[in-house]
């Protein structure tokens, strides 16, 4: 146990933030009353949102193990406990999901207007599930939240969403659940191999035999590509964005997808580290197919919101680029760009949201030309779309520039492979931009469009914020993760015996 | 003290059997026959702690036969309330109804506590042909006529597999000279991979596949819960395969030696049964049938507890099979609450449900989520001990299937989950339930959620249950 660090200030700090929304939805259960259930979890999630700042204050940056960690038991017989702790890897990521919770409330505020109070329950546990799965330390917890998310993301596509809500919801979720199946056999795996233990730090690093970790490897690989998702397992992804209504499109796209690079840091890389190094320039290709396949097929759309969900396929094939090329610049960057891809494109799903609360259509055609009506609006839009495509001086600029960076130290065709990615990014963002604000001759008229309201800016302007902080100076966030990834690829270097001889047989 | 149970239910038979001479109030029978339940869930409590062995040491009263008897009780008397109205059983056979109800758990009972070979199989057979008639008494005013097709199904399928058993039982007396489930366990075991001994072992076993639902003695499944009343459904589906699952633990747990060729043939049932069941129940429409396939790929999974042959594998499974009947029992109750005139429920006919009633329609999601093995709740738990078990004795191959049917079967329960919650319904009339049902929803949707939060305490209790068995 000698990866924790228990930290004394704050003894309880990581179960009050996943218990608190839960206890919300529980609370809420009771009060069937619209008005009193949108204040009511504003009040939760904003509340959350605040308790989770001593996180990144009392966060110890020189050190490598899991920080305010709780540990009890909760299923004897099966040696499973209730062990959580945060450490570089994740602490941006349960920052990005409690800062970002608030502000999906705002957005559902008058978008959603029928069953309001099973709606924000909803919402709720989300929170709960996915900061529990961010700091899950017993694979058994992990799976279970990794799982019990399903259900509401289920519901919130299902029942608020659009016209093919139904194809969308079921699809969504019988891909991201058949492939986590065989996780399910990994874990059990894992746990007869390392002495009947789910403890996630015990089963790092261990020396399992090459054709065990293949396989590991292989069963995390199929759960967390369908959830970033990776090409070809990502077509589940336009569906459920297209259909979901907007606070589940930002969910979706700001923290969901995160859970499956989020997944390759702490499963795949400390647990199979040779199995990684072997199969590593397979997902790098995958990775370089997916931002080219994500910038062409988003060149084509007229819907916003599919265009903006190709666009993260090609961003994700970014962040799994810098995953893969497994050098300090190429990790950072894609922990960067996860955070970075959470706000950007989470700011532009709420952009086409408020659009669509307006002009209820989400064709690139009939939102043409409202810059004239609507200055404030694309103001902001004009921002997160320099943002998307990696404009310098915003944040998905330093994250790209890092993960770039990161790939030529690796190897220079891939990285002349992925160039084109970054110019397709703002070829179609500029396409959209462009029709927006200005459109053509033939625009529909849009005079009778309001612009944003007091709500809608305040629900903005968080994202621009962080857009700005990121882009001019991301030093405390690199700060932040910057030891831990040291310590993975240190260790991950010391741990490549049998995959060197393995590679070197395949050569020969 | 020892025999309370089993006197309390004989007692109810003869109550509800003189209420049955004169001529009684529909209402009023009703009212007795819960009142009678009661006292048998009640008298199951007093008589818990009882030990004791009665009738020549061929009736066993322990710890393990005393947990079944409890929950026999608390099924039997779900499904009393769930079928409060018998809407679909004509009035004038209520109370012979209720008298077959009655002896068919007393026989079910009965079962759980034989450890000889005769007595386990007059138990069964007491328990088999109350629901033999309870399955045709369903009422025919709407031409309806499958109750019939139902009833004989059941009943040729029944009889086949009581002949197997039976047929098993002679080998069995003939290799080991004793009826005495000790003595031929002891005696059986010197001869496991004799080819005479694994068909005896086999064919007795098949009697409780039968009553399981497990391949290949599956046939009556679809036909018989699409035939019988919901409220018959309601029992078969759950009270006897626990019964079942408590005998077949008791045989297999008497097992010491290495009976690999029984191990694989189990193996081959399992995952017949699993593929067979989720992908039959793929393309059902009626809501029972489908359960009832699900059922049989659920009873799949009960055999991945038995065939580890390990104590754990055996708690295991008994936390299975308890997790299953209460999920179970909870679409049960919606379906008897939504169908107004007793008629089969249609997945369509779920339309728009979260309308008609929040609580039915919340019932019905967390139990069919259940089912699918999602977590948090219990149907997840019990698959991934059973799964773990399985694999700790390294049959990977078969936790993988295995898995891989958990995926198969999500698509289905999804979708009447869909219909439930994102489909608006053509007809908006609430659904009336009463404080009764609300309550025993409200009872069966807790323990759905804690046996799957904290299984713990369950599965010291099963362990120490089926410890008590030796």
């Amino acid at each position: 146990m000698d990866q924790l660090l228990i930290n004394p200030n704050y003894p309880h700090i990581l179960s009050t933030l996943i218990f608190l929304p839960l206890a919300g939805a529980l609370l809420l259960l009771f009060v069937n009353n619209d008005y009193f259930a949108r204040y009511w979890t504003l009040g939760i999630t904003a509340l959350t949102g605040i308790l989770s700042i001593p996180l990144v204050s009392a966060f110890d940056t020189t050190s490598a193990k899991f920080q305010f960690v709780e540990q009890y038991t909760w299923i004897k017989s099966l040696n499973i406990q209730y062990v959580i702790g945060v450490d570089g890897i994740s602490i941006l990521l349960i920052m990005l999901t409690t800062l970002i919770m608030p502000l999906c409330v705002l957005a559902s505020w008058s978008y959603i207007k029928t069953r309001v109070q099973p709606f924000m329950i909803c919402l709720l546990i989300m929170e709960t599930a996915m900061l529990g799965v961010f700091m899950a330390l017993d694979f058994v917890l992990f799976y279970i939240l990794w799982e019990a998310m399903l259900i509401p993301m289920y519901l919130l596509i299902g029942i608020w969403g659009g016209p093919r809500k139904i194809y969308a919801s079921i699809k969504f979720f019988l891909y991201t659940l058949a492939g986590s199946i065989m996780l399910l056999v990994g874990i059990i795996w894992l746990y007869k191999t390392n002495n009947y233990s789910f403890f996630i730090p015990d089963m790092m690093w261990q020396n399992y035999s090459l054709t065990a970790q293949v396989f590991l490897f292989l069963a995390f690989f199929l759960a967390f590509a369908i959830k970033v998702p990776m090409f070809p397992f990502h077509t589940w992804l336009p569906a459920a964005h297209v259909e979901a209504p907007t606070a589940g499109s930002v969910i979706l796209a700001s923290v969901l997808l995160k859970m499956g690079t989020y997944g390759f840091l702490r499963f795949a890389l400390p647990i199979t580290p040779e199995a990684t190094t072997l199969l590593m320039p397979y997902v790098l290709w995958i990775s370089i197919a997916g931002i080219i396949y994500g910038g062409f097929t988003a060149l084509a759309q007229h819907d916003m919101k599919k265009l903006i969900a190709y666009s993260s396929v090609g961003h994700m094939g970014f962040v799994t680029l810098g995953i893969f090329v497994l050098n300090i610049e190429g990790i950072e960057g894609s922990i960067l760009q996860m955070i970075n891809h959470g706000i950007t494109t989470g700011a532009l799903f709420l952009c086409v949201g408020m659009i669509y609360e307006r002009t209820h259509s989400r064709e690139l055609r009939s939102a043409t030309g409202v810059g004239k009506y609507m200055p404030i609006y694309v103001t902001f839009l004009a921002f997160f779309s320099l943002s998307s495509f990696g404009f310098p001086g915003t944040n998905s600029f330093v994250g790209e520039f890092m993960i770039l960076a990161g790939t030529f130290k690796h190897s220079t065709t891939l990285a002349l492979a992925a160039i084109p990615g970054a110019v397709l990014a703002a070829a179609y963002m500029l396409r959209m931009l462009q029709k927006i604000i200005w459109g053509g001759i033939d625009n529909p008229d849009q005079s009778w469009l309001s612009d944003l309201n007091m709500r809608e800016i305040i629900t903005l302007c968080p994202f621009l914020f962080f857009v700005f902080w990121i882009g001019l100076g991301p030093q405390p966030f690199i700060d932040l993760i910057h030891f831990t990834i040291t310590n993975l690829l240190d260790q991950f270097h010391a741990h490549q015996g049998q995959a060197v001889a393995a590679t070197e047989l395949i050569l020969h | 003290m020892q025999f309370l149970p089993e006197l309390a239910l004989l007692g109810a038979g003869f109550v509800i059997f003189l209420v049955s001479l004169g001529k009684t109030d529909a209402n009023k029978i009703k009212t007795v026959a819960i009142g009678l339940g009661t006292v048998v869930f009640a008298a199951t409590l007093i008589s818990f702690g009882a030990k004791g062995n009665l009738f020549y040491d061929s009736y066993k009263i322990d710890l393990y036969s005393q947990v079944f008897k409890v929950l026999i009780a608390g099924a039997m008397l779900v499904v009393l309330i769930l079928g409060r109205k018998l809407k679909d059983i004509k009035n004038s056979v209520h109370p012979e109804y209720y008298l077959f109800l009655f002896m068919s758990v007393l026989g079910l009972m009965m079962l759980v506590s034989s450890v000889e070979l005769l007595a386990i199989f007059v138990a069964l057979e007491l328990s088999s042909f109350a629901v033999y008639i309870m399955v045709p008494m369903r009422d025919d005013a709407g031409n309806y006529r499958f109750q019939m097709e139902a009833g004989i199904k059941y009943l040729l399928f029944g009889v086949t597999a009581t002949g197997f058993m039976l047929f098993g039982m002679s080998y069995m007396f003939g290799l080991t000279g004793s009826t005495q489930l000790s003595i031929v366990v002891a005696k059986l075991s010197l001869l496991y991979n004799q080819p005479a001994a694994i068909i005896a072992i086999m064919m007795v076993l098949a009697g409780f596949f039968y009553k399981l639902a497990l391949f290949p003695f599956h046939f009556w499944v679809p036909d018989v819960y699409e035939g019988a009343s919901n409220e018959t459904t309601a029992f078969i589906a759950s009270v006897p395969k626990l019964a079942a699952v408590a005998l077949l633990i008791r045989l297999v747990s008497m097992i010491h030696g290495e009976g690999q060729v029984i191990v694989n043939i189990l193996m081959v049932c399992a995952l017949l049964s699993m593929f067979y069941g989720n992908l039959s129940a793929l393309i059902q429409t009626d809501v029972k049938r489908m359960l009832g396939f699900s059922g049989i790929a659920h009873a799949g999974f009960i055999l991945l507890g038995l065939l580890t042959f390990q104590l754990s594998g055996f708690a295991n499974a008994l936390f299975y099979i308890i997790g299953y009947v209460v999920m179970n029992l909870a679409c049960f109750l919606v379906i008897c609450s939504i169908s107004t005139n007793g008629e089969n429920v249609q997945i369509s006919d779920l339309n728009g449900l979260h309308k008609r009633s929040p609580l039915l329609a919340l019932t019905l999601a967390v139990a069919l989520f259940a089912l699918a093995g999602i977590p948090p709740f219990v149907g997840f738990m019990g698959k991934f001990m059973l799964l773990a078990g399985a694999l700790k004795q390294g049959y990977l191959m078969l936790v993988v299937l295995a898995a891989i049917n958990t995926a198969i079967a999500i698509f289905y329960y999804l979708s009447v989950v869909r219909v439930t919650f994102c489909n608006d319904a053509e007809n908006n009339n609430p659904i009336t339930s009463t404080l009764f049902t609300n309550i025993t929803s409200i009872v069966l949707l807790l323990i759905i959620v804690i046996m799957g939060v904290a299984p713990q305490q369950f599965i010291d209790f099963a362990t120490s249950a089926v410890q008590s068995i030796n």
